[in-house]
């Protein structure tokens, strides 16, 4: 199998150089998530209506490499912002995207604007 | 630095090496451990599992990267040949010579093979080591080749031969076991419970010879073909293994001078000291009390102590008497016995419990003046093993009518017992020494808060783990008696359980998360555990489906299939009581096909197509449903099958139209959301081809009507469901389905199958009945409307699903293109495909 979490990298608000318009904000379910094609990356986006915040984060869990992130449960635990891998329930910060409930490595976050209803993700490049 | 020698790497050698690395002081000593077969110390108590995976890694004690990670040097494959007590050294058989100053004789026993004549013949064993198992195997399969119903017996009755008769059956030869004397087990059974266990061995397939003495082994060109016990008494056989008995390995201790017993062993004080003071023998080579103790309990005991004496503890003694309590499981069957089981009629009174038809025995022996519980045996059913052995123990007080000790609860019985009446220094984990103190006092003084602080905090539970329903019992009341309040709250957004949150949303009506999260919550935003439970309230409640607030449901609710491993989804589509025409059948193949979908028929015995992505799964359904299929609800917490025998429709035997009924009960509660899956089943007859004692609701045919059984579950707890009415119509088979049902869906916990739950009920099956039949509670109408709502409101959520475009959007893997998942990689598989193996 190819490793392709090489491929996401964590980038903060300072580092964007692109703002990818991805999707009106009507395409992403309230207080859950949809998935975000750019280049080849895959980007799960979560509109969490309860806090008025949106987050992304990338689509593969790290446990097994499968792009189902998006399609996870979110919420918070213990006040941290989370998403729910459905595979197996580990868990991820939104905000700084360390695993929750066990020692996987963390995942990569992205910065997210909203303009004009739309949905915006931020990359280096 | 003093070296300590451990001859033997046996279990006991091993226990001594273990106990002994954990002591700070023993970084002072070098300690180096002999081992005569080839390999380190495994588990012999657990030996015939060695047929099950034949993996001797599994069977062991502990790797040999082991040793050496704490400092001990393991030599194996060379025996210890001499003792020089003078220069205090020994010899190997390989003619190398180590001296010590402390030497530790773990030695074991050997297999006892009595004279008989013809013993030495080929394809006779013994069953002792890894060796004479794999020696044992590559015979069966040279006879069986040969002779497929080729006979094996095992000669002795006792714990170990019934073992051997286990690996011999596993073998796929006929087992016969043959006993010297008139019963099964003769040390620790009576006759009696010998014979109840006699029965049920027998009805998996054993054959039992007892009060056979064997005069010669029979054979041909030195093979074995048979034993002979008499004159015109013969068993043909291919192949014996003897289990007779064993015999101390204190050949070292004679050549070297120590003191041995009459008929063997090495004679040790309550130091586990030999007569010579430098020497200590433990295990079955220690000839304590003038006994040979075979059991790995008082063995590890003796380890212990030899540790302690060695380091100069010189407090630390062997108690005089020695528990020989034992419960263990043989070829799956309970088999215990504690304190004296056999008891003369002059020392006090037995109570006897037998139940032949169910192979249960249990006696217990009571002390004259009815006040002390000395001893006694269970066969088939040892569950009141640990409260009865600590009774023992302890010398507590036992009811005025001991019998409630064994009597089945309801029946006068099961309420003694409480564990909290245990002394404090009552030995709660055996394995790890843990006390009854010990477990509430971490509580009480603050340093646990729950089970899994206490596991931690003692390691109560971490060994064979036959103590954890005490330990978590033994934890629930402490924290009760604290006015610690136990908590079954859903998670920490919440502080309801499930049944406080069912009664809120009914009375309150809510209708979505938030409404219910913001009422009711602690200030969060929820998470993986109470959306899905709040998600499956309202389903209950208000009939809705997954649809409807689908961001709350988990993944499979979410997108109405099952996430299989990489991501994709497998589609179940329901086919009622399994009832198929051919053109549906045609159709299912032809979907399959279309979309290129792994095919399987399920466990549940429905079909499952595989390997859908998420951007298929609308276009599936939409041929489905074309064909006049619906959801399966394989996905969700709700009804899966109703599996049926193929009943008086077609069958000789059939007593009712079992598939005309499964069919009715399947479509009566399809698609309702439940703690967790439910499954049914109905048997047209007696014999039970549909399995239905293994569901949450099961019938069976009876003369005049069915047999209705509740609360079975397979998974990984197995349980029958317990019979609940019998010879009852249809009619009132619904009604009792439609109250058990509502009445688990409003009080269980979340995840919780009616096993489960049926199990934990206080006041058990009768309560039920109560409940169910004699509407004790006034809610029977209740439960039944709320079921009928249910069934009326019934919708078909991929129909409502695919006819509503909004709906439909989620089924795109990506909002902003209509690509699929770039990420999958299938691979080959007999002429399917399955997803790639995760690394």
């Amino acid at each position: 199998m190819t490793i392709v979490s090489d491929k996401y990298k964590t980038v903060k608000p300072e580092e964007v150089a692109v703002w990818f318009k991805a999707a009106p904000v009507t395409a992403f379910p309230k207080d859950g998530g949809a998935c975000v094609k750019y280049k080849d990356l895959q980007i799960a986006v979560f509109n969490f209506e309860r806090l008025n915040t949106w987050y992304a984060c990338q689509n593969l869990s790290p446990e097994k490499q499968e792009m189902v992130l998006s399609r996870g449960m979110i919420g918070d635990h213990k006040g941290i912002p989370m998403v729910a891998c459905p595979l197996h329930k580990k868990t991820f910060s939104l905000e700084n995207g360390e695993n929750l409930n066990s020692d996987l490595d963390p995942i990569a976050v992205y910065p997210i604007k909203i303009e004009d209803d739309f949905v915006y993700v931020g990359f280096s490049e | 630095m003093k070296t300590i020698l451990v001859v033997g790497n046996g279990m006991v050698g091993y226990k001594f090496c273990e106990k002994f690395v954990a002591k700070e002081e023993s970084k002072q000593f070098k300690l180096i451990v002999f081992g005569e077969e080839p390999r380190p110390a495994y588990d012999r108590v657990h030996l015939s599992e060695f047929f099950e995976n034949q993996d001797a890694k599994a069977l062991e004690m502990a790797p040999a990267e082991w040793y050496a990670e704490n400092g001990i040097e393991l030599i194996v494959d060379e025996r210890v040949a001499d003792i020089d007590r003078t220069n205090k050294t020994i010899t190997t058989a390989k003619d190398r010579a180590f001296s010590y100053d402390y030497l530790v004789l773990a030695t074991g026993s050997s297999a006892f093979v009595p004279p008989i004549k013809g013993v030495e013949k080929e394809g006779v064993f013994v069953y002792r080591t890894i060796e004479d198992l794999e020696g044992m195997l590559a015979y069966a399969a040279k006879i069986k080749a040969k002779n497929p119903n080729a006979k094996a017996a095992v000669l002795g009755g006792g714990l170990l031969g019934l073992e051997a008769g286990k690996a011999v059956m596993d073998m796929g030869l006929e087992p016969h076991i043959v006993e010297f004397a008139p019963k099964l087990m003769p040390r620790q059974l009576d006759s009696r419970s010998s014979q109840v266990l006699q029965l049920k061995l027998e009805s998996i397939g054993l054959n039992i010879h007892l009060s056979k003495a064997t005069n010669q082994i029979l054979g041909d060109d030195g093979y074995i073909t048979g034993m002979e016990f008499g004159e015109d008494d013969v068993l043909d056989v291919e192949m014996l293994v003897v289990s007779a008995g064993i015999r101390p390995r204190d050949e070292l201790g004679k050549n070297s001078g120590l003191e041995v017993g009459v008929r063997g062993g090495i004679v040790v004080d309550n130091k586990m000291k030999t007569s010579d003071s430098n020497i200590y023998a433990i295990g079955e080579i220690a000839l304590y009390n003038q006994m040979i103790y075979g059991l790995v309990a008082p063995g590890y005991d003796m380890a212990g102590i030899a540790v302690e004496q060695i380091l100069g503890k010189a407090d630390a003694l062997m108690p005089a008497s020695i528990d020989m309590s034992t419960k263990l499981k043989l070829i799956g069957v309970d088999v215990a016995s504690f304190g004296e089981p056999f008891m003369p009629a002059s020392k006090g009174h037995s109570i006897i419990f037998e139940n032949k038809t169910q192979h249960l025995y249990k006696r217990i022996n009571v002390s004259l003046d009815g006040k002390k519980l000395l001893g006694g045996i269970l066969v088939g059913d040892a569950s009141d093993y640990s409260m009865l052995h600590q009774i023992f123990l302890n010398g507590m007080a036992i009811p005025e009518d001991p019998a409630q000790l064994i009597l089945p609860a309801g029946e006068g019985g099961g309420s003694f017992g409480d564990v909290m009446d245990l002394p404090d220094k009552a030995q709660i984990c055996s394995c790890e020494n843990v006390t009854k103190g010990q477990i509430c006092g971490t509580i009480e003084s603050g340093e646990s808060k729950d089970l899994a602080d206490v596991v931690s905090c003692t390691k109560a539970g971490t060994g064979c783990g036959g103590c954890k329903p005490m330990v978590k019992d033994l934890t629930e009341a402490t924290l009760k008696s604290l006015g610690i309040e136990v908590k079954d709250s859903i998670c920490e957004h919440f502080d309801l359980n499930r049944q406080d949150l069912y009664k809120i949303i009914q009375i309150k009506g809510y209708k979505t998360f938030n409404e219910v999260l913001d009422n009711h919550g602690n200030g969060g935003h929820g998470c993986e555990l109470c959306k899905p439970v709040v998600a499956s309230l309202m389903a209950s409640i208000n009939a809705d489906t997954a649809n409807k607030e689908y961001a709350i449901q988990d993944s499979n609710d979410r997108f109405l299939a099952n996430i299989q491993r990489n991501g994709t989804y497998s589609v179940v589509p329901r086919v009622p009581g399994g009832e198929i025409t051919p053109d549906k059948l045609i159709a299912l193949g032809e979907i399959a096909k279309k979309y290129d979908l792994y095919t399987k028929v399920t466990g549940g015995v429905r079909i499952d197509l595989f390997g859908a992505t998420l951007n298929q799964l609308p276009l599936i359904w939409k041929d489905l449903i074309d064909h006049g299929f619906e959801s399966g609800h394989a996905y969700g917490k709700s009804l899966r099958t109703v599996k049926t025998c193929v009943g008086s429709t077609w069958c000789r035997y059939g007593m009712a139209e079992s598939v005309s009924f499964g069919i009715e009960l399947e479509n009566r509660y399809r698609g309702i959301r439940a703690p967790h899956k439910i499954k049914g089943g109905v048997s047209g007859c007696i014999r039970e081809c549909a399995e239905a004692r293994g569901k949450d609701f099961g019938l069976i045919a009876v003369e005049g009507g069915w047999n209705l059984y509740l609360g079975g579950n397979g998974g990984a707890t197995p349980r029958h469901a317990e019979l609940f009415a019998e010879q009852i119509d249809n009619e009132t088979v619904i009604k009792y389905i439609d109250r058990y049902l509502m009445f688990y869906m409003r009080t269980a916990k979340p995840l919780q199958r009616t096993a489960a739950w049926q199990e934990r009920l206080e006041g058990g099956l009768d309560y039920l009945k109560e409940v169910i039949i004699d509407d004790k509670l006034g809610i029977a109408e209740d439960l039944e409307n709320e079921m009928q709502t249910l069934v009326n409101k019934f919708e078909c959520e991929w129909t409502q699903a695919i006819n509503d475009p909004e709906m439909m959007k989620r089924f795109n893997h990506f909002v902003n293109s209509e690509e699929e998942d770039d990420n999958l990689v299938f691979v080959p598989l007999r002429e399917q495909k399955m997803p790639e193996k995760w690394v």
